[in-house]
């Protein structure tokens, strides 16, 4: 874990509920820039409404709630001249299943976040660099113009991942990204994050442990709603000083 | 467990009784097409389409200005209900889980069943009365009364079809709620509800009684909303219980032009709502 560079996100004493339901409980970590932090744990224990929060998705729910602190770069995101808008372009976000936009072509999925928001730019430029990334432009370089749902479910997924990074996020929250994709698909994906571990900060929620311990600098256990433990991954993988940790990662529950 | 020969003999007789159901629906509506089409075909000519009705005892003369009616007050029904249908519907969906929501569901509910001579006499007092005139626009009120209710519903069932996954894709790149709900979710249901509004268009097309006394009728060209309009169902209604064969004639003409012109509707709205991409 880099332990010099400096926190990007501050997590602290973050509560969250859906109506009466406490589904984080006073949880608090750091995730240092330029670093991957993958947050494993059983179903329902808490992961994805974690990563919500991050980007103010989680209060779009009705009936959901939440207290305590979330900074990045220092700023509280609840801070009343935050605007949830404007920090979502600063924090992306890739979900389980791969969601393009039926209606647009290939090419104005990955400028939808700038074209939907009125930004205009050097379009061509912008989606070469952000299929590029995503390492799927020599896949579908001849065929922009056609519907993004010709794409197999591995291209979508990583058409989405070059969606969020046309607006140069600063963080990825990445929400069980492969989980529904094939072992070779799932193969580029993670070998995406570590490239893009280069250029941004990267949060994944995975229910996949190897995938956690090949892709991430750091590891947190999430627990009925509790982080039970949180350190660099080859610690939490190899010497957890928690009990249920080492339960969980080597496969006695969940 | 069954023996085979009987679960076939079962397969075979439930068959054979949803083949019957199916030929039993199809009866009516593939009669209705041949006697239309046989007592209506004779009478179409080019000036069919094209003249305005001739007096009683000429021959000759067409149902133009009645077609160009219909268009016309059909095209007023749409400019007053698809944006109150549509807008209500996507009210309805995305902030319809209230009381609020709920009651005009309700009131949504109850005016469908309304008949449509009600909703004529409504559009009389509306629009009638105060301008002291039958007219193209009390034609068009009354039928766009007609089309709301179920052009919300529709509207609102659609757009809850819609993902909410993509819904979260657009939030999540920073797109504000009400672009995201015109630009991504309406966008996404808009196949959808093209085809509703189709076929509300078609169900307008063919009203009569509303009709009957908000643009009642004209012997002549007319393209003024504040004046009396011909329209394809007044005219067949005049047709038909008029006491002259020539005239019963022209009623079966009419009708095969009606059906016609909402056959056609209908395939133009499939092939503009067609899929955009293979």
């Amino acid at each position: 874990m880099q332990k010099l560079a400096a926190p990007k996100i501050e997590v602290k004493a973050l509560n969250a509920w859906f109506k009466q339901n406490h589904a984080l409980r006073n949880v608090s970590l750091t995730v240092p820039e330029n670093s991957v932090l993958a947050i494993i744990g059983p179903s329902g224990c808490g992961k994805s409404t974690f990563v919500r929060c991050l980007n103010r998705m989680h209060e779009l729910v009705p009936g959901a709630r939440q207290s305590g602190k979330v900074l990045v770069d220092g700023q509280d995101l609840h801070a009343r001249r935050v605007d949830p808008v404007n920090l979502r372009r600063r924090v992306g976000m890739v979900f389980q299943r791969p969601n393009p936009f039926p209606t647009m072509s290939i090419f104005d999925n990955v400028v939808a976040g700038l074209k939907l928001n009125g930004v205009h730019g050097d379009y061509p430029q912008l989606v070469e660099s952000s299929l590029r990334q995503a390492a799927l432009w020599d896949e579908v370089k001849d065929r922009l113009r056609h519907s993004a749902l010709s794409l197999s479910g591995g291209q979508q997924q990583r058409l989405c991942i070059a969606r969020a990074l046309a607006v140069e996020p600063e963080v990825l929250l990445m929400d069980e990204p492969a989980s529904a994709l094939d072992p070779i698909a799932t193969a580029r994906i993670e070998e995406l994050i570590r490239e893009l571990r280069e250029s941004l900060t990267i949060v994944i929620v995975t229910h996949n442990m190897q995938q956690a311990a090949r892709v991430s600098d750091a590891t947190a256990f999430f627990y009925m709603g509790e982080l039970i433990e949180h350190g660099s991954t080859e610690q939490i993988f190899t010497n957890p000083r928690e009990p249920r940790t080492e339960d969980y990662v080597t496969g006695k529950f969940g | 467990m069954k023996s085979l020969a009987r679960r076939r003999a079962v397969n075979w007789l439930m068959t054979g009784l949803c083949a019957l159901a199916l030929s039993a629906a199809l009866v009516p509506l593939v009669s209705l097409l041949w006697l239309v089409i046989s007592r209506g075909f004779a009478g179409l000519s080019w000036s069919f389409f094209t003249a305005i009705p001739a007096p009683v005892g000429e021959t000759g003369g067409g149902v133009g200005n009645a077609i160009a009616g219909t268009l016309y007050v059909v095209g007023i029904a749409c400019l007053i209900g698809v944006p109150i249908g549509v807008g209500a519907g996507v009210y309805l969906a995305e902030r319809g889980d209230t009381r609020f929501g709920d009651s005009i569901r309700f009131t949504a509910e109850v005016l469908s069943g309304v008949p449509s001579i009600v909703v004529g006499i409504v559009a009389y007092g509306l629009v009638v009365l105060p301008m002291r005139r039958f007219s193209a626009l009390a034609g068009g009120v009354a039928l766009a009364v007609l089309m709301v209710p179920t052009l919300a519903r529709s509207t609102e069932e659609l757009i809850r079809l819609v993902p909410g996954s993509l819904r979260e894709a657009s939030l999540a790149l920073g797109v504000p709620q009400w672009r995201t709900s015109l630009r991504i979710v309406l966008r996404t249901a808009l196949g959808g509800i093209m085809t509703a509004i189709l076929l509300s268009v078609a169900r307008a097309a063919g009203e009569t009684a509303p009709l009957l006394f908000t643009s009642l009728n004209n012997q002549f060209w007319n393209w003024r909303p504040d004046q009396p309009t011909a329209s394809l169902t007044v005219q067949i209604f005049n047709y038909a219980v008029s006491p002259y064969p020539e005239w019963h004639d022209k009623a079966w003409s009419s009708a095969l032009v009606l059906l016609l012109l909402v056959g056609a509707l209908s395939l133009m709205g499939r092939w503009a709502s067609r899929k955009k991409f293979r």
